[in-house]
């Protein structure tokens, strides 16, 4: 953040920040199980609760983005003085919000104006 | 600004004396991540309009009805190989191995094709069966999503295409590594998205 | 077959699309095809094309592109203001039966066509031309991040431009008010070309604005000059970092909403149609998570010409800034929490309407508590009032009552009763022409010296000043009462004539704006007759505070002979009082990056595709994005970007300097 991030070194970073052989391998190895497991909770229908099922899919696909920001993208705090980061939460918060404030301020409306269309259901 | 009073500090400095270079293409790799979280966003919408509409199905078809899981296991499954064969040529780079780079781009172009390829026909035969994206709120925002997805990956394989031919003719010098630095960042980005979609739009379309 | 070639070719593009049965289109076109042919033929007799061309067209310095932003909104301000004072002056005469002097058809096109320019092509030119000339200058750097860039971003705002302007006489504008809502821009109650211009020339435009951001973002993070820390950079690149963060995580929503709608049209997807489980108020949602950040897009960076100037010319150090830097920052932040204030009457409930109307009136304290930073600025200061201090006094009184009306209107219920109406407009524009213009004029007017080398004129300033400023109130002081009796915007003819003296006073307003305007224009004119008598050798005619009046009026191409160290949060204050003394020798080459003729090249590609696709004219929709994909491949093909000013040529124009600086005494 000081006079710091201008000086040549900058490069230093990006040169540095493209992982090791085993940090992809790592990464690999886990995105695979973190795919695989969702594919056979949903095809096999594992979990009688379709609710349940949902959550974990998607717990499941949080854990795999994170592995695939540390192990693929190389994020870490450091990386361009952290504004990397920095960019990257603030775009989730705006993802997040963007998301759901969509979903629960469309559902508001047709619970309010449309109370006859069952088919518009909001997410599970 | 001369008349000035020359007063305390004259020892304090005010410049570089020496001329102060920025690292040319120092600011790419955080520019290019900048460009890739407002490409985030434009997913975001695009999840949004599937959040939204997924469930408007206009007495057409259904998710259960149109998606066979098998077939979107095996493209994930491209897609994840050529992140991890991406990740190689990466790793090749850093060696300074022009002909193992290219190697390893040439074979993450496979699995670039193939995913496409295989979401193509996963498209026409959708088509086919009359769930065109015309058809219902649902299907738009399918194909909308989907298929932005897999621009993406087209955009991507051509710039790879271009990218080899550039190492070809220059080697891997330094504005060639940073290229392929961002392409880096692109290809893993798309798989990072593609997880929401196979969740999302297959997963919890299936479920629903 | 003949028929079906020429369907081919032009798409549907015919002679009767041409507005030939307009009487008044007709009339601009001749008079705008007279003044282009005119300009057209001034340059080609002077020989100044070839200048043009390399010295601004293809210029990758950040300067000159600052400038040739300012020149765009400039122009555009001119078109956005004659469908302003059309539409005043047809609602002022439209009475006891009189239908006015424009139909429907063209009535609906100008108030369009209005908000669109005003906010795309006015304000977005304006504060990025602002930003990209002082940003650099003001971090002690050389250039932006990516001075290539930078060109295309500004081509792409001005293919934006050649698009909406097209419309007025190839075909016609969309008639849906400048947000488009569907269904009515949808392709079954508006089948005609006019959205489609819309959609196409914002996206062009979009595309422009993103990458600029991208591009002012890394510089403010990337190239600072040594020892200025985040805390020490002034507060207008503080909220020019606000503002393009808040443009490269808001434009993308607009792009993506605009290709669905697109897709509706196009295609025939069902989104935001009315069936097939289509929703049309999806787009409403959408469209307002990006109309919303887009609103402090354009407001924060005046914020920060209102904190430079007030401190500059009351001879003080801002009060608060730090809390003026938070301020920004939560600003930044809220702004994405607020968007459904923009449609409470759409009926999502009262908790997502008591939400958001809470939210709404939140972010009003931080825009308050920089109110009082300012006025505290101001207290027991040496106020010099120039112009620029002019414009921010009046921004400061006029825009409080823009604010507190704005808060009026975050309160759900009396939103039920002022949604749409005269109230809504007189409120916004109350806070864009109170805030985001007088901003731009205060700006203009503060940085002009530093541009071109010396000042505006300041007799004709202050005669701009008070039109502007009287005008304004007249203009929209009635509007508020009229919205309070219950009259709804974009309305053509009325029927209670009690209500004409309003429009007429409201009209009156806007003549002494065109007054305003035109003043600015003589402004420009006689400053640049009298620039003998208005120069400023020093390079820092107000006593200023900051580094970019530590160098040159105007800067050299290389903005500072060497890179400057920071120590404090007004450098160039703290060097003055420090005993700073230019150096004399020493200088070294420095490196600078080349012009570069394809900006422009992708642009006009651009605008070619966008008139393909909106005229259904495949075959040139189909060759201009080969060749704009061609040409951006082949831009990546040329590795030697740069080159180096030789230390001699350095030495050279910094002796001039010194020569003029000595005889100034």
């Amino acid at each position: 953040m000081s006079a710091h991030d201008h000086a040549g070194h900058d490069h230093a970073h990006g040169g540095a920040a493209h992982g090791s052989l085993r940090g992809y391998l790592i990464g690999f190895f886990l995105s695979v199980i973190l795919t695989a497991i969702p594919f056979w909770l949903v095809m096999d229908g594992v979990i009688d609760n379709k609710q349940a099922t949902a959550v974990i899919v998607m717990a499941f696909a949080v854990v795999q983005i994170i592995v695939h920001m540390i192990f693929f993208l190389h994020m870490n705090p450091a990386s361009e003085g952290g504004w990397s980061m920095l960019a990257l939460i603030f775009t989730v918060i705006l993802v997040v919000i963007v998301l759901s404030g969509s979903l629960w301020v469309m559902y508001h409306l047709n619970a309010n104006m449309m109370p006859a269309v069952h088919e518009m259901r909001q997410m599970p | 600004m001369a008349s000035t009073a020359i007063t305390a500090d004259t020892a304090a400095v005010f410049h570089l004396e020496e001329e102060h270079a920025h690292a040319e293409g120092g600011s790419t790799m955080l520019g290019f991540w900048l460009y890739l979280m407002s490409d985030c966003l434009i997913f975001a919408m695009l999840f949004a309009a599937f959040g939204v509409l997924g469930g408007n199905y206009a007495a057409g078809p259904a998710p259960k009805d149109l998606f066979d899981l098998g077939l979107v296991a095996v493209n994930t499954t491209m897609l994840l190989l050529s992140s991890i064969t991406y990740g190689f040529a990466m790793l090749t780079m850093d060696k300074g191995r022009v002909g193992a780079t290219q190697g390893w781009l040439a074979v993450t172009m496979l699995f670039g094709l193939a995913f496409l390829s295989i979401e193509l026909s996963e498209f026409a035969h959708m088509i086919h069966e009359g769930a065109t994206p015309q058809r219902s709120a649902f299907l738009s925002s399918f194909f909308t999503l989907v298929g932005t997805h897999g621009l993406h990956v087209t955009f991507g394989i051509v710039w790879m295409v271009t990218l080899m031919v550039q190492v070809a003719r220059h080697g891997l010098i330094e504005a060639n590594r940073r290229r392929l630095m961002c392409l880096s960042m692109f290809w893993h980005f798309l798989d990072v998205v593609w997880i929401g979609v196979f969740t999302f739009v297959y997963l919890m379309g299936t479920l629903r | 077959m003949p028929e079906t070639l020429t369907k081919f070719i032009f798409g549907r593009l015919t002679l009767e699309s041409l507005p030939l049965h307009e009487p008044i289109v007709v009339g601009t076109f001749i008079v705008v095809a007279l003044g282009g042919l005119a300009v057209l033929a001034a340059i080609t007799y002077f020989k100044l094309w070839g200048y043009l061309w390399r010295e601004w067209f293809t210029s990758v310095d950040h300067k000159k592109i600052g400038v040739m932003y300012m020149a765009l909104g400039l122009v555009m301000l001119l078109r956005g203001f004659s469908d302003a004072i059309m539409m005043r002056l047809q609602q002022a005469i439209a009475f006891n039966g009189s239908e006015g002097y424009l139909n429907a058809h063209h009535y609906d096109q100008i108030f369009t066509a209005h908000g669109v320019i005003m906010i795309f092509f006015v304000a977005m030119p304006f504060v990025t031309g602002l930003m990209n000339f002082v940003v650099p200058l003001q971090i002690g750097a050389r250039d932006v991040s990516f001075p290539f860039l930078n060109n295309f971003s500004f081509w792409m705002t001005v293919g934006g431009a050649i698009l909406v302007m097209a419309s007025l006489f190839v075909g016609e504008f969309a008639r849906t008010g400048w947000l488009a809502y569907p269904p009515l821009s949808g392709i079954n109650y508006s089948p005609d070309v006019g959205v489609d211009y819309y959609i196409w020339a914002l996206q062009v435009a979009g595309v422009g604005t993103t990458l600029s951001g991208i591009n002012l973002i890394c510089t403010i993070i990337k190239m600072r000059a040594p020892g200025m820390t985040m805390m020490r950079m002034p507060v207008f690149t503080w909220t020019s970092l606000c503002t393009n963060i808040l443009i490269v995580a808001s434009f993308p929503v607009l792009t993506a909403v605009l290709t669905l709608l697109a897709l509706d049209r196009y295609v025939g997807t069902n989104f935001f149609t009315n069936d097939f489980g289509g929703n049309p108020m999806m787009y409403v949602n959408l469209i307002w998570i990006w109309g919303h950040p887009e609103v402090y897009i354009l407001i924060l960076p005046l914020f920060g010409v209102f904190s430079e100037v007030t401190s500059t010319f009351s001879g003080k150090r801002l009060f608060g800034y730090t809390s003026m830097v938070y301020a920004t920052v939560v600003i930044t932040i809220l702004s994405y929490l607020v968007w459904l204030h923009h449609f409470f009457t759409m009926g999502s409930g009262a908790s997502v309407n008591s939400f958001f109307g809470i939210t709404t009136m939140i972010i009003s304290i931080p825009t308050g508590a920089k109110m009082f930073n300012w006025l505290f600025t101001m207290y027991r200061g040496r106020i010099r009032f120039e112009l620029p201090m002019m414009w921010t006094v009046a921004f400061m009184l006029t825009f409080v009552v823009g604010g507190m009306t704005g808060v009026l209107l975050a309160v759900p219920p009396a939103d039920f009763v002022l949604h749409n109406s005269l109230f809504l407009i007189a409120h916004f524009h109350n806070v864009i022409i109170g805030g985001v213009l007088f901003g731009l004029f205060a700006g203009i007017a503060y940085w002009w010296p530093k541009a071109f080398g010396f000042r505006l004129d300041p007799f004709w300033g202050k005669v701009s000043f008070w039109c502007w400023v009287l005008g304004f109130w007249f203009a929209f002081m009635p509007l508020y009462i009229l919205g309070l009796m219950g009259v709804t915007r974009r309305m053509r003819v009325f029927d209670d004539p009690s209500l004409q003296i309003w429009f007429v006073i409201a009209a009156f307003g806007a003549v002494l704006i065109a007054a305003g305007i035109a003043a600015f224009l003589v402004q420009i004119f006689v400053s640049i007759r009298r620039r003998e008598a208005l120069a400023d050798h020093t390079g820092d005619p107000w006593d200023g505070r900051t580094l970019e009046w530590s160098t040159s009026s105007p800067p050299p191409a290389y903005n500072f002979a060497f890179t400057p160290i920071i120590r404090d949060n007004d450098a160039w204050w703290d060097m003055k009082k420090a005993g700073y003394r230019r150096p004399l020798s020493g200088f070294k080459p420095i490196h600078m990056p080349k012009n570069t003729g394809t900006g422009v090249i992708l642009a006009v590609f651009s605008v070619a595709l966008g008139f393909g696709l909106i005229w259904y004219m495949w075959w040139l929709a189909a060759l201009s994005f080969v060749c704009l994909i061609a040409t951006a491949i082949g831009h990546t093909f040329n590795y030697h970007r740069d080159f180096d000013i030789p230390a001699a040529e350095v030495a050279q124009t910094e002796e001039a300097r010194t020569t003029l600086l000595a005889a100034q005494g």
